[in-house]
């Protein structure tokens, strides 16, 4: 390889590129600040106020709402977003540059929704709580996209995964109660996962379409056996739910206990995993492998780890994953199979895992910025804004190219991401 | 029409380009060489085990025979075998069985060359386009658009709608090309949410004032032109358009750039080797651009197809409907070369239109055919398990990679 004469050009790009990224950045700041100041502040009356609702109707400290003057939020909002330009053109944020972005676009947010609900109210803890439900899928689809991809397998099929898991799941559930279905839709997704890691590792088909296949073949059949069996027997597709089990004590927290402790099983078990892998992932011996599989699958074969068992075990566990994931779609949260119900989550999912930066926490992290997209948009519409249903629609899906695109800067995929492992 | 319609071996490099030490990088290059025969015989394998799969899965879903199984076994195998044999019957009436069956073959298969074809030049660069989907509907879009604003003779309209919708698909496509490019971003990922993007913009615009047929709420836009519709050239009785004929003379200029031009042979150098290609002087990120435009503009003439060349020559939401996502199968079962995208979307084409029969008359979802599709996919990509599966001694080739990670 040519590894040599690279290091030299490629260090001296980088820093221009991440100069250039910085006063990009820096305009986009002013630019924010200078929409804000001119839709969410001149834009309205001056006398009228937005009223956020901190809580739920049933919950035991009732009528906590924050109301707020819609053009006086603009104007602070617009003034410390032109001084986050200011300081990023200047000095820059160094590492700090996403957080504070991301603090920086969460305030523009916030005088958007001051704009939506000016001389209304808006059920904020409504809103924020079903971001949390909507992270769901994407978080254990991203986790899934983890752990195939640091064993540096590539898993485009997450979507066929969900769907196939979710369809399995009413049905079973339907017939043998939630459990069942549960237990079966877990496995549907580790025969999924087993399916692809035979393909990627032992045939060695090219990843990406070993991954498609899964989609296209998940997509088909479902509709297919939706259309031919669950159609004529309704009853196959209507499994009992599981149930919110709500967390004592700090169910009553405001705020915070509506977001976090008033969930399914589901929901509950997606955090768990999210701190079980990040844990697993970087402190276990188990986690080790795993990356150094996916880094340089040759040096780890070295060492004697055994580098196709290490990938078949996390691409089958991730399927598994998945198929929890897909659980969630029908047992935990509509109740019924509906043809493609996934809609390109399995694909977010992806995108979350390289916004996350192939880590757990990160994956969790992008989730709820997507879940937060798509439950704006949902919460908008009931508001009735200017702005058209289809545009607020197309939201997670810019949003997914965006951060794919890099514009929140560059991550590293695992060094052998994609390539078969041939043993020598 | 001059374009060639059976696989002729392969073409010879245009000789003023050839290097001296070049003829191993070169019968890589140019795909199958001499193993013609395996390449048709393992095509052959898996559309066989494909339909097969797909009778053994209409078997096990019908509930019925199922309940059947338990009582009277006997009875069950032979019904089972019944049905099945039936559900092939009618695939093969619908597809091939008169003349109205193989003019809807050919009818259906138009659309599909011309995905077909959007997908095969992005795996010859080394791009997995799934935006067909996408493309389709944004060429369709400028094309229906261009069908009933302007009223010229059809000599001159059908031209220009077709032109229009090669630029929107173009467009759409060469965003693709242009994120990749530029930073990175890998195209599956941004095809598909430019689909769903697509998706949504498509439904706001036909409702709105310029495109919405007056008097309907829903997302339907008005009428082309009678000007612009494609005509019909077996006779109005049949439903096959000059469309099936501009997705031929597609295929033939998709084999001439391929395999003809200099902008064809920077195309499939830069999917061979990128940085190869990058080191000889190559502008790989116009190349990416160029790449997705130009499967864009042929997936877009597709889109176009749909609202141009059927009834009630309107657009609808989502008027691509999957077609975009079975070019993808298509193009691999084809090998990415064109004549070979040819032969395989009239064979898609034949299952599209048994698959309605099949529909129609053993109520029998279509979505059979997607899931045959997608059998056909993973037997194509993965030569090793047909070979395994039927026992053939092959010179063990390895799968192909057709793509890169994320990284590259």
């Amino acid at each position: 390889m040519t590894a040599v004469t690279v290091p030299a050009g490629a260090v001296k790009v980088r820093l221009t590129a991440e100069e250039k990224r910085a006063r990009i950045l820096g305009g986009v700041y002013f630019a924010l600040a200078l929409f804000v100041l001119w839709a969410f502040a001149l834009g309205v009356d001056s006398n009228l106020d937005a009223t956020f609702k901190l809580s739920l109707p049933r919950d035991r400290v009732k009528d906590v709402e924050w109301a707020v003057n819609t053009r006086l939020v603009g104007y602070i909002v617009a003034a410390i977003l032109a001084f986050l330009g200011g300081v990023q053109l200047t000095r820059g944020f160094a590492k700090r540059g996403n957080l504070v972005l991301g603090i920086g676009l969460l305030l523009f947010v916030l005088s958007f929704l001051a704009w939506a609900a000016a001389g209304t109210s808006f059920s904020l803890v409504g809103m924020l709580t079903s971001t949390v439900l909507l992270s769901v899928p994407v978080t254990l689809g991203g986790l899934t996209g983890v752990m195939c991809e640091r064993v540096a397998v590539i898993n485009i099929g997450i979507e066929g995964q969900l769907l196939s898991a979710a369809f399995v799941g009413t049905i079973v559930g339907s017939a043998f109660g939630q459990w069942t279905g549960l237990i079966a839709a877990t496995l549907t997704g580790a025969l999924l996962g087993a399916v692809l890691a035979v393909l990627a590792i032992k045939y060695q088909v090219d990843q990406i379409i070993a991954g498609v296949f899964i989609n296209i073949f998940a997509l088909g059949l479902t509709s297919f056996l939706a259309t031919r069996v669950l159609g004529p027997n309704p009853d196959l597709n209507s499994p009992d739910r599981f149930t919110v089990i709500e967390i004592p004590l700090l169910k009553d927290i405001p705020v915070l206990g509506n977001l976090f402790f008033k969930h399914n099983l589901f929901v509950y078990a997606t955090f768990l995993l999210v701190v079980a892998l990040q844990v697993g992932l970087y402190y276990t011996r188990w986690g080790l492998r795993s990356r150094s599989v996916g880094e340089h699958p040759k040096a780890a074969d070295t060492v004697g780890i055994n580098v196709f068992r290490t990938r078949y075990l996390n691409v089958i566990l991730g399927g598994m994953i998945a198929g929890f994931g897909g659980a969630f779609l029908t047992l935990g949260s509509t109740g019924r199979f509906e043809e493609n119900m996934t809609a390109g989550v399995g694909f977010i999912g992806l995108a979350a895992m390289i916004f996350g930066r192939w880590n757990p926490s990160g994956v969790l992290g992008a989730a709820l910025v997507f879940g937060f997209a798509r439950s704006l948009q949902q919460k908008l519409g009931i508001l009735g804004t200017p702005i058209p249903s289809e545009f607020l629609a197309m939201a997670p899906y810019i949003v997914t190219i965006i951060v794919v695109a890099g514009l929140v800067g560059r991550a590293r995929p695992p060094a052998a991401d994609g390539q078969p492992y041939v043993k020598q | 029409m001059s374009e060639p319609m059976e696989p002729q071996g392969e073409p010879q490099p245009p000789a003023s380009e050839e290097k001296p030490d070049g003829g191993a990088v070169w019968r890589d290059i140019t795909g199958v060489g001499s193993r013609i025969r395996s390449a048709l015989l393992v095509p052959a394998l898996a559309l066989v085990s494909a339909l097969l799969i797909g009778g053994f899965i209409i078997a096990v879903s019908d509930t019925d025979l199922l309940k059947l199984w338990g009582e009277d076994p006997g009875a069950a195998f032979s019904d089972t075998l019944a049905l099945v044999g039936r559900s092939y019957k009618a695939l093969f009436d619908g597809s091939l069985g008169s003349a109205n069956a193989v003019s809807e073959t050919l009818f259906a298969a138009t659309p599909l060359i011309l995905a077909g074809l959007a997908v095969a030049v992005g795996f010859q660069a080394g791009l997995f386009n799934i935006g067909g989907e996408g493309q389709m509907l944004a060429g369709g879009m400028v094309g229906l658009y261009i069908g009933f604003t302007l009223s010229v003779p059809t000599v001159l309209h059908i031209p220009l709608a077709l032109i229009g919708a090669v630029i929107g698909g173009g467009i759409w496509g060469g965003i693709s090309g242009l994120l990749k490019a530029r930073t990175g971003a890998h195209e599956v990922i941004t095809t598909i949410m430019l689909n769903f993007i697509a998706l949504f913009f498509v439904d706001y615009l036909l409702k709105s004032s310029i495109f919405q047929q007056p008097g309907r709420a829903d997302p339907i836009s008005k009428s082309i032109e009678t000007t612009a519709q494609l005509p019909r050239i077996l006779g109005s009785s049949y439903r096959v358009t000059l469309g099936f004929l501009i997705a031929l003379a597609a295929a033939g200029f998709v084999y001439w750039l391929l395999y003809k031009s200099s902008i064809g042979f920077e195309f499939r150098a830069v999917g061979y080797n990128p940085d190869a290609a990058k080191y000889a002087g190559m502008n790989v990120v116009w190349l990416y651009v160029g790449v997705m435009a130009v499967a864009g503009a042929l997936a877009g003439i597709g889109g176009a197809n749909q609202i141009m060349g059927l009834p009630p020559y309107q657009g609808s939401s989502g008027f691509s409907g999957q077609i975009g996502f079975d070019a993808i199968a298509l193009a691999l079962l084809g090998r990415s070369h064109p004549v070979g995208v040819v032969w395989a979307g009239l064979l898609f084409g034949a299952l599209t239109a048994g698959g309605r029969q099949l529909q129609g008359a053993e109520l029998i979802p279509i979505d059979l055919v997607v899931v045959i599709q997608a059998l056909i996919i993973v037997f194509i990509a993965a030569p090793a398990l047909v070979r395994a599966m039927y026992r053939i001694k092959g010179e063990g080739e390895a799968a192909e990679q057709l793509t890169r990670g994320w990284a590259s």
